[in-house]
């Protein structure tokens, strides 16, 4: 993946070369409250695959809404969204669920980890409404959680894994079924500081292996690990532009 | 989503909380177990009183032709081998065929004793039997013997008295072979009747075989067909004896069957029975919404996992399903216990009474249809909640 976007980067209109995973052209979500809430205004992002970005701004700035459209749980009032090529406004509620579970891994604060299944077990339920084969499902899901570094944790209880294990199985779940989209939700609040350098040499890993990521966090830290930064200030998108991440190499220029 | 898949997570979310749902399925178990107790006792106690008291007249069927002379219709005419046919039938415990023969005015008559006041001739009704026939009407010999099928094929000269006609002839033994005259023809008297508790016109009447009523008096067809059946087996065999006699024209044939006695008893113990039915059913409902609350305290409960299953691309409708399935589960388990309750109950007291315990077959079986049934109608309201939940909103809530 990363070889092709260094082979056509040298084509000069690359808007053409890789389709966007995630694009939003004057994208807006209000809330019908009185006075009505414009908790986005008129928001362009396009998301190109292997990228890794991440998504800046103070609570209350309509990160989370932004988050909660891309990943097409809520729905926006204005513009147009295409994921994966797909224009997400002509899809009713099971179309929209389909490409949600097919296209879109989502790693949350609180993990959502059901907490009496196994670690295996909640893994296995990534594929649960995919229409993926049942046969195989087991192995599918083990090789996610060895992918993460918790196949000897597979039949474990999540509560008594720690945080970290915790947020690592729920990124292997993310990872079952290969999304195009690993969308990730403060994936770093509930961590402490040495849990999360381990998720975040876990985020550089997958992309180091092709995987686009959004990560919406408050924490410079974990910012600064991504290709490249939007910061989302009273519902505007300002375009940081590409950070120096740690290894220092964004997808594009 | 396959059916496979949704019946596993519906198991596993259920098993996550084992005793939650022992005590949800509870108040199904017990209105569903009242139900099924209730049926089978009542029909178990109908039996036995069946079967206790009125086993003489819950028995027996008398079939006749319809055929009346001169009408114009059709006449089927009872077959000779109605006996064996009758017996043939599954539920029957004896059957015979019985005939008044015509004698043409002639009389009956003892032996000629020297007696100026004492009678000797008398009009006396002729009968005619198959040897199955006092099995059928349950006839115990007070002496002798019953005439058998090879006195009939041979058309012997023989005679049985019912015990009113053995006094008229002052016949109190078969030893020394005392004979009676009917008309001018003279038969051996091989036995007296002592009981007839069936067609007591046989007390006062004289019985040939019917082998011998053909040859001498010209009967022409049995009069009528005399069942015994087994105790319940009534209705069915009166149904089956028309085709089984006459397979080409059942209609014109005429069964005098006694009424479903069932039916008479259920009418005493209606009042009690539907007492009992109406708990069971309050049972039932008080039991549907246990289960409708602790759904929907389950969905409330569960509003993060219904999050995130809509983040793996659960559709409104696959939440709405797995909550209908985890409510129809419920109530099928409680139907599926209630029914084993219900039965036990009904074999305990049956087996505390030396009765015979009796069910009707579709009641266990329809009882766990009937607490699905149940799960999924307490199963809507919660379900259709869980689905309307909104996924951000749902997320956004802690697991």
């Amino acid at each position: 993946m990363r070889a092709d976007v260094a082979t056509h980067a040298a084509v000069p209109d690359d808007a053409c070369v890789l389709a966007p995973v995630v694009a939003l052209v004057g994208v807006s979500r209000t809330y019908g409250s009185d006075p009505p809430v414009r908790a986005l205004r008129a928001v362009d992002l396009a998301i190109r695959p292997g990228e890794w970005v991440a998504i800046v701004g103070p609570s209350g700035s309509g990160k989370s809404t932004l988050l909660n459209v891309i990943g097409l749980l809520d729905r926006h009032t204005a513009g147009t969204y295409r994921l994966s090529g797909t224009d997400v406004d002509e899809l009713d509620d099971l179309g929209r669920a389909g490409l949600r579970g097919r296209n879109i891994g989502f790693v949350f604060q609180a993990f959502h980890l059901l907490p009496h299944r196994s670690v295996l077990e909640n893994v296995m339920l990534a594929e649960l409404y995919r229409g993926a084969p049942r046969q195989g499902r087991r192995e599918r899901a083990a090789a996610a959680l060895g992918r993460v570094g918790l196949a000897d944790r597979a039949e474990f209880l999540p509560t008594r894994l720690s945080g970290g294990q915790q947020q690592r199985a729920a990124i292997a779940r993310a990872l079952v079924g290969e999304p195009s989209l690993l969308l990730c939700d403060e994936p770093t609040g509930n961590l402490d500081s040495s849990t999360t350098d381990d998720v975040l040499a876990l985020f550089d890993e997958l992309s180091g292996e092709g995987l686009t990521l959004a990560v919406i966090t408050h924490d410079d830290h974990v910012a600064g690990r991504a290709h490249r930064q939007v910061r989302i200030v009273d519902g505007l998108l300002h375009n940081v532009g590409t950070a120096s991440g740690r290894n220092g190499q964004g997808p594009r220029p | 989503m396959v059916a496979s898949d949704l019946l596993e997570e519906c198991l596993a979310s259920l098993f996550a909380r084992p005793g939650r749902a022992a005590l949800t399925v509870l108040g199904t178990v017990i209105g569903v177990g009242a139900l099924v107790a209730t049926l089978g006792l009542s029909k178990t106690a109908g039996n036995q009183i069946v079967g206790r008291f009125d086993e003489l007249a819950a028995t027996d069927i008398v079939v006749t032709s319809k055929a009346s002379g001169g009408s114009g219709r059709a006449v089927t005419w009872l077959p000779w081998d109605g006996e064996q046919r009758m017996r043939r039938l599954n539920g029957v415990t004896a059957a015979g065929t019985l005939s008044d023969v015509d004698v043409k005015g002639q009389l009956v008559a003892g032996v000629p004793v020297k007696d100026p006041r004492g009678q000797t001739q008398f009009q006396l009704p002729v009968k005619a039997a198959s040897p199955g026939l006092f099995d059928a009407v349950r006839a115990t010999l007070a002496t002798g013997r019953l005439p058998d099928a090879a006195h009939s094929s041979r058309a012997d000269r023989v005679a049985v008295l019912g015990p009113n006609a053995a006094a008229r002839f002052h016949v109190t033994r078969v030893d020394n072979q005392p004979a009676i005259y009917i008309g001018e023809r003279l038969y051996v008297v091989i036995g007296l009747l002592a009981t007839v508790e069936r067609q007591p016109s046989l007390l006062d009447a004289v019985v040939v075989p019917e082998g011998t009523a053909r040859r001498d008096f010209g009967l022409y067809a049995p009069g009528s067909v005399q069942v015994e059946t087994h105790i319940g087996a009534v209705s069915l065999i009166a149904n089956q004896s028309p085709t089984a006699l006459s397979p080409t024209d059942p209609a014109l044939l005429k069964v005098t069957a006694p009424p479903e006695p069932r039916r008479v008893k259920a009418g005493v113990q209606g009042d009690l029975n539907s007492l009992f039915l109406l708990l069971g059913a309050v049972s039932v409902l008080v039991g549907a919404i246990g289960i409708a609350n602790v759904t929907l305290v389950s969905v409330l409960e569960r509003v993060g996992e219904i999050g995130l299953r809509r983040s793996l691309g659960a559709a409104r409708r696959h939440i709405a399903a797995q909550f209908l399935a985890e409510s129809t589960t419920l109530g099928f388990a409680g139907g599926i216990l209630g029914a084993s309750l219900g039965t036990m109950v009904v074999v305990a007291v049956a087996a505390s009474r030396t009765w015979t315990p009796v069910l009707d077959a579709w009641v266990p079986l329809g009882a766990p249809l009937l607490g699905g049934t149940i799960g999924l109608l307490a199963g809507l309201y919660p379900s259709a909640r869980a689905s309307r939940l909104e996924p951000v909103e749902a997320l956004r809530s802690a697991m």
